[in-house]
């Protein structure tokens, strides 16, 4: 199975390098969300409840890179839909492999791409006067949420597209992406959010997700964040790896 | 659509040809801009998502950026009601985006160039879709609003709304032009990020969430020249304060110059595409 897992990731990361259009979304629309919120709100570091920062940047990078990684979720979801209207996944369904290779191929691109993602941000925000307080030690455990969570939420985007089986009802699910990441931490401190934002934040796994990227960037590792953000990253992806299986199932059912 | 000339009596009551060319171009217009409006409720699908969005940002923007009007010098505004135009101007953009997008569907499939074989002018083929995204854009602008009253808004007066919708209507018209010159170079809806990139760009980098003394240094000086603002500030005044002639006529001056500029790239493109 691992070789029919890796040669379907290493189709799936040349497709993406082959149509670049794709994923530039998913660093350009953060970096430039990212730039507004520093270049317009770095005064809120200053009110009270506010964590202590070197700066609004620093706050905000896991903020981009938790949307990123929701928008690299969005992206694979995209290239699972249009491989089922194209009819490759009917041909790869065909072919004696096993199923849940097709599953964890294109899962294991994401990650790698997700990976990606986390090292474009951090080395923009080091370019841009951030420091990573964790040192690489921090950099190494970011990496580590990061390419987890990026299986998760692309897994959560290929449910969709073995439900939806085409790309413009995934490429509708972008407002339900910016409803979830709205009410975390991923923006702004927690106890500074306004209700009920607040509340539903506490039960968002985003919420510690985004505090896990967020805490070797703004301090020397702590491992309460850090483990929580990875359990809710390994959370993600284990509920959402489920629900693509039982997508897979449905749809070789209705096939 | 009826191809049939004026009467006798027509082109002596109208002065020649002109005022029946021009009720013949009025009705391709009207006719394309029926089209567009048609998808809204023949492919609700595909409309929901730019019917929501602006509103999902401004309560979004509103809950997480909340606390930002307790910053010194913000001003007795509090932040939803400072944030509602941006809302506005952002609907414009998504609608701008999503005609440009719609039209190199189009192009795809080859109707817009069954279209181009239409004895009628080109300019107005362009004007028909540029006027579908001005009626367009009512729709997210109308839902944003109403939800906006409901949370607390304001009423900005009937004079401020009026206002507010004309300068969104321009907008809109203006990155429709954007978009529409992006759908006629690349041909493909793959384009799309570009298309809706333009608009963020425009929209955002503008003293969006803050009033422009607390931006920082970059971005005050890209917000004073980026045109936008001026319309932020026109859409934005009745809402925060007293509409003013002061603060409308930059506003309406930056939207025709957008317009302007804009529709003249698309114009072009359309000559280029066509030859």
């Amino acid at each position: 199975m691992i070789p029919v897992v890796l040669a379907l990731a290493r189709r799936a990361i040349v497709g993406n390098l082959r149509r670049p259009q794709f994923l530039a979304p998913l660093v350009i629309f953060p970096t430039m969300f990212l730039a507004v919120n520093v270049g317009g709100l770095t005064s809120t570091t200053g009110l009270r409840g506010f964590p202590k920062v070197d700066g609004f940047l620093d706050f905000q990078l896991a903020g981009a890179l938790t949307q990123s990684l929701l928008l690299g979720g969005v992206s694979t979801g995209i290239a699972s839909a249009l491989e089922i209207e194209g009819g490759f996944f009917d041909r790869l369904v065909a072919s004696p492999i096993p199923r849940f290779a097709i599953v964890l191929g294109r899962l294991l691109a994401a990650s790698l791409v997700a990976g990606i993602q986390v090292l474009f941000f951090l080395a923009l925000g080091l370019a841009f006067g951030a420091t990573i307080k964790g040192g690489v030690l921090g950099v190494l455990l970011i990496l580590l949420i990061g390419m987890i969570a990026g299986i998760g939420f692309g897994a959560i985007g290929q449910a969709i597209a073995l439900r939806a089986k085409n790309a413009s009802t995934v490429q509708g699910i972008f407002p339900l992406v910016l409803v979830i990441l709205f009410v975390s931490s991923a923006f702004f401190p927690r106890d500074l959010l306004s209700a009920p934002a607040d509340s539903i934040a506490r039960f968002n796994p985003l919420s510690y997700l985004a505090d896990g990227l967020r805490d070797p960037i703004i301090s020397t590792v702590s491992w309460q964040p850090v483990l929580e953000g990875l359990a809710a990253a390994v959370g993600i992806s284990v509920v959402a790896m489920g629900l693509s299986v039982l997508a897979l199932r449905g749809r070789l059912r209705d096939a | 659509m009826s191809t049939v000339g004026p009467t006798a009596e027509e082109r002596h009551a109208l002065g020649g040809f002109e005022r029946a060319d021009l009720r013949r171009q009025l009705a391709v217009v009207i006719a394309l801009v029926r089209r567009a409006l048609n998808e809204i409720t023949r492919v609700p699908g595909a409309s929901i998502p730019g019917v929501l969005a602006p509103t999902i940002f401004v309560i979004g923007l509103s809950s997480v950026f909340g606390q930002a009007d307790q910053v010194p010098g913000f001003g007795a505004v509090d932040f939803k009601t400072f944030v509602v135009p941006v809302g506005f101007l952002q609907a414009a953009g998504f609608t701008g985006a999503a005609t440009g997008v719609n039209l190199a569907r189009d192009i795809e499939q080859g109707w817009f160039d069954r279209l181009l074989l239409c004895p009628a002018p080109r300019l107005t083929v362009l004007a028909g879709v540029v006027a579908s995204a001005a009626l367009r854009c009512l729709l997210p602008v109308s839902f944003l609003f109403a939800v906006a009253m409901t949370i607390g808004v304001d009423f900005p007066g009937i004079g401020g709304l009026l206002i507010a919708l004309l300068l969104i209507m321009g907008l809109a018209s203006a990155f429709a032009c954007y978009a529409v010159t992006l759908a006629l170079r690349f041909r493909t809806q793959q384009a799309a990020p570009l298309m809706q990139m333009g608009s963020f760009v425009g929209v955002l980098f503008t003293p969006a969430y803050v009033p422009k003394e607390l931006l920082a240094g970059w971005l005050e000086a890209v917000a004073t020249v980026n045109p936008v603002t001026q319309v932020l500030i026109g859409v934005r005044q009745s809402f925060v304060g007293e509409t003013s002639w002061g603060e409308t006529w930059p506003a309406l001056l930056a939207v025709a110059g957008l317009i302007l500029l804009f529709g003249a790239f698309a114009a072009r493109g359309l000559r280029r595409y066509a030859s």
